[in-house]
Parts: structure tokens; sequence; C-alpha cells
């Protein structure tokens, strides 16, 4: 954690800056000194330019346009089929009993074998991508919230139901505000998962999206243009990860 | 309580998972039987009758059985090698201060986009997927155990600087038996993470694993075959994990000091 009174060059930032600078290094006196194919590892300086080219272009707009609207798409329908599953669930202490177990034996199965089945039944484009995001994503998110909702404490649900409060009301405003920072983790976890599973779907199989780009130029054996795609899906992944923990704080502190 | 006093009784819940299990079974039989094309979809029944003649197939349990080795290399690669970087990182503090920010900006970063890179390096055969597992599976067991160094109670360092404790003996009797439980649990995501890597990288390119087959059934449409082959695999890592999981409890109850 970045301690103020220690400054930038002791905090958690300088040591990762440092060591992608070291790796930088690294990799370009591996392409200048030693004769590594340029296919495998090519020179970073025309890496660089690849990348600049391809900002300047605006070609990544599109791929970056499909890959966030199937991950867009697949969150939606996790969130909020694995919320309302979980406030069903969490309504009995029996239910959530029989069905926890079946729940983490469905999450411990991999999800990605299903994605062949998802290509067969939603073929190559969005739709296979949406459902292996949504299947990968939707069970963290139940057994996160389920076990929020699980964790309210009961004397204030039992002050609601006395002073007859709605189901809606029990939702809105018993069970959402104890139970947020924990929704807000599973949720953030979804995203991840979600982005991450997209991604995944993209480079296996697709037409169009960043996973695609990675794949499609390293199967045309461009590798500046493959590591210039990969430095840019990383730097995405990244901006995704810094927005969510700061979301993530903003949500903990209003709630 | 139970909604339904009759079903109160512990061993009631497994006969209403069983019963939710069969008709989950039921509606995926319906839906392919009368709602969706047999060409994408293949009712259970058929499935499970024709997984003799699948497995019959040649290569097939080849496949199966090459996706076991290049997990359970991968496997046993990423705990030790979890395991040194882990007890590297955690054991000092100034260098876990210094790595660990190095440890999450490796974690923070996708993978998959590495993929075709090592596919490149490493040649679409076996080497790949090991790889590729590894990368996966190494953080678990890396994170888990210089976290778990780092929640040493200050009070046990004080207490055997004072008895005069060995390094080694600090190691075994202190930070060993604080180490060993979640270093057990971080096993089990290390195999799953394992498993998510070598699968990624099998579907992604393969010339006689898994992924050759899925790949091959969902080109020409057999919906039998793949579902059938992906059942056997989904109930592989079901076993796995289960196993994993009773080894945990069980390791987790034996006395460490």
């Amino acid at each position: 954690m970045a301690n103020r009174t220690q400054g930038f060059w002791q905090s958690k930032v300088a040591y990762q800056v440092a060591f992608v600078v070291l790796v930088l290094l690294a990799w370009f006196s591996s392409t200048e000194w030693l004769a590594v194919s340029p296919l495998l590892l090519p020179d970073p300086l025309g890496v660089l330019l690849r990348l600049v080219q391809l900002l300047r272009s605006l070609e990544w707009l599109e791929p970056l346009g499909v890959t966030a609207a199937e991950v867009v798409s697949a969150f939606a329908l996790s969130s909020i089929l694995g919320i309302a599953l979980s406030f069903v669930l969490s309504r009995s202490a029996w239910v959530v009993k029989t069905f926890d177990p079946l729940l983490n034996g469905i999450n411990a199965v991999p999800a990605i074998l299903f994605f062949p089945l998802f290509a067969l039944l939603f073929g190559l484009g969005e739709g296979s991508k949406i459902a292996l995001g949504f299947t990968i994503s939707f069970f963290p998110i139940v057994i996160n919230t389920t076990a929020a909702f699980g964790r309210v404490e009961s004397i204030h649900l039992k002050a609601a139901t006395c002073m007859g409060a709605s189901k809606w009301q029990m939702l809105r405003h018993v069970l959402f505000p104890s139970a947020i920072p924990m929704i807000l983790s599973g949720l953030r976890m979804g995203l991840t998962l979600a982005f991450l599973s997209v991604l995944g779907g993209e480079t296996i199989a697709s037409f169009n999206g960043l996973g695609h780009q990675i794949a499609e130029s390293s199967q045309a054996m461009d590798a500046e243009l493959m590591y210039a795609w990969i430095v840019f899906v990383i730097a995405v992944s990244f901006t995704l990860n810094t927005a969510l923990t700061m979301l993530e704080r903003i949500g903990g502190r209003a709630a | 309580m139970s909604p339904v006093p009759f079903l109160a009784k512990a061993g009631h819940r497994v006969l209403v998972r069983l019963v939710f299990v069969a008709s989950l079974l039921l509606l995926w039989e319906c839906a392919a039987r009368f709602w969706v094309d047999p060409m994408f979809l293949s009712p259970p029944s058929r499935v499970f009758g024709h997984l003799d003649v699948l497995l019959a197939r040649p290569g097939v349990l080849e496949a199966y059985g090459e996706l076991l080795a290049e997990l359970l290399i991968a496997f046993v690669v990423s705990v030790a090698l979890g395991l040194l970087l882990g007890l590297a990182v955690g054991l000092v503090k100034s260098t876990r201060e210094r790595m660990m920010p190095i440890v999450l900006l490796l974690y923070g970063t996708p993978q998959i986009t590495i993929l075709p890179i090592v596919m490149l390096a490493a040649g679409v055969g076996f080497g790949s997927k090991v790889i590729f597992g590894i990368t996966h599976g190494v953080f678990p067991v890396l994170l888990s155990v210089s976290s778990s160094l780092q929640k040493v109670r200050p009070i046990y360092h004080v207490s055997a600087r004072a008895f005069g404790a060995t390094p080694w003996q600090k190691f075994r009797y202190i930070l060993l038996p604080c180490m060993l439980p979640s270093f057990f649990s971080s096993l089990r995501l290390s195999m799953i993470a394992c498993l998510l890597g070598v699968l990624l990288a099998e579907l992604f390119a393969s010339t006689k694993g898994i992924g050759f087959f899925t790949r091959q059934f969902t080109d020409t449409f057999d919906s039998t075959s793949l579902f059938g082959l992906i059942s056997v695999a989904v109930v592989l890592a079901i076993t796995l994990n289960a196993s994993l999981a009773w080894m945990q409890a069980r390791w987790a109850k034996r006395q460490w000091t």
C-alpha cells in the first residue's frame, strides 16, 4: 500500500513500475543481442510502433465495442438472475442448506468445457461468448449473494416482519443495505470472470472482439501486431480492474 | 425450517437434491426431443447410451489420458513452484513488501492474452498445455503461502526468540502449522485453475487431445458425441475436486505440531 510518509519510490507502484521497466529492458536486450526468433519475440520498438499505429487508426474501437457488449450482456444476465435467485434461495435456511452443495458442486466444474456446446448452439458470434460469460460468472455471484443475505442480522429481519414489511420492502430496506459490501465483491468477481471468459471464448473461436484480434494476428504470424494487441488488452484489463476497485470503494462507502 | 414439514430431516435434503438433478435431466431430455434441432442438442438418454461407442473410438480414451497427464504435471509443477516462490516471497518481511506488488501485477494480467505466445513457443502439443496450466495453477499456492506467512501472530515470533528457537525449529513449529490449512485449501484451487488453463489451451489448438475431438464433433454437428465427451470430462472434474476436498478435510484435521 502506498504510504504517504514513505514517498513514491518505496511504494507498491514503484516496484511494479521497476518490474515492468526491467521486463522491457530484458525484452529489448534479448531481441537485440540474442538470436531469438522475431516470430516469437519481435523487436519492442517495432511493437511500440504498431501499437501507436493501431491506436491512431482507431481499429481497436470495434473489437473493444464487441467485447464490451458481450461482457455487459453476460454480466447483466448473471447479476440480475443471480441476485434474484439468491433472494429466493435465502428466504429459507432449509433451501440454502439443500442447494448449497449443488451450487458449489456446479461451481467446481470448469465451465469452459461447455464452450464447444455453446459454439454449437449459439454459433461463433456474440451468443456463445455471452453464454460462456454468463455461465462462468453466475455461480460465484449466487454463492456470494446468498451468503451475504444469510449474514443479515436476524433481529433486523424480525423487526421488519413485525412492522409488516412487504417482500420488496424487505429486500430494498433491510437485506440490500446490510448485505451490499459482500454482494458488491461478488459482483466484482463476476464481472472480472465474465470479462476473462469472454476474452477466452473470443481467443478460442470467434469472428470479432479483442481475443479474436490476438488469435488472428498470431495465426497470420504477424508477431508485432499480436504483441501490440496483447499490450492493448492487458491495458484494458488493468483499467477495468482499477475502475472496479474504485467503484467498489465508493459503493461500500455509500451503503 | 423446512417449508414442507415431512422434509425436515437431513436425509431428505439428499432426496430433494436428487429430485432436482433428475428434473433437470428430464428438462434436458424434453428440450432435446421436442424443441431443439437434434443437430445442436442431443437428449441425455441418447448421449449416455452412446458413451460406449464414443469411448471405443480410436484416440478418445488416449485424449482423456493426455488431459489427465497434462493436468497432473501442471499441478505438481504449480504446487512445487508456488510453494517455493511463496516461501521466497513470504518468509522475509522486506522481500515480501518488494515482491508482493509484482506478484499481484502478474496475477492481475489475464493469462489468456499470452496463450498464442505459449503456443508459438512450445508448440501445439503436450508442453504448451502444461505451461499454460502452470500459469494458472501457480498463483493460488503462491498467494496462500505468502499471505499465511504474513498472518503469523507476532507473539509467536517473540516467544520463539525468547526460547531460542533455531531457524529450522521456527519454521517447523511456528510457520509450517500456520501455513498448512490454507496451503491445503489452495491445493484444490490450484487444481481447478490448472484444469482451466489446460482446457483453454486444449480448446485453442490441439492435434489429438480433447480439444481436437470437441472441434471435430462441433464441425460435424455430432451433438451426441460432443455432449458425451464433455459429460465424461465434467464427471472427471467433479471427481477430482471432490477427492481433493476430502483429502483437504482429512489433512486439516491432523495435528501438525
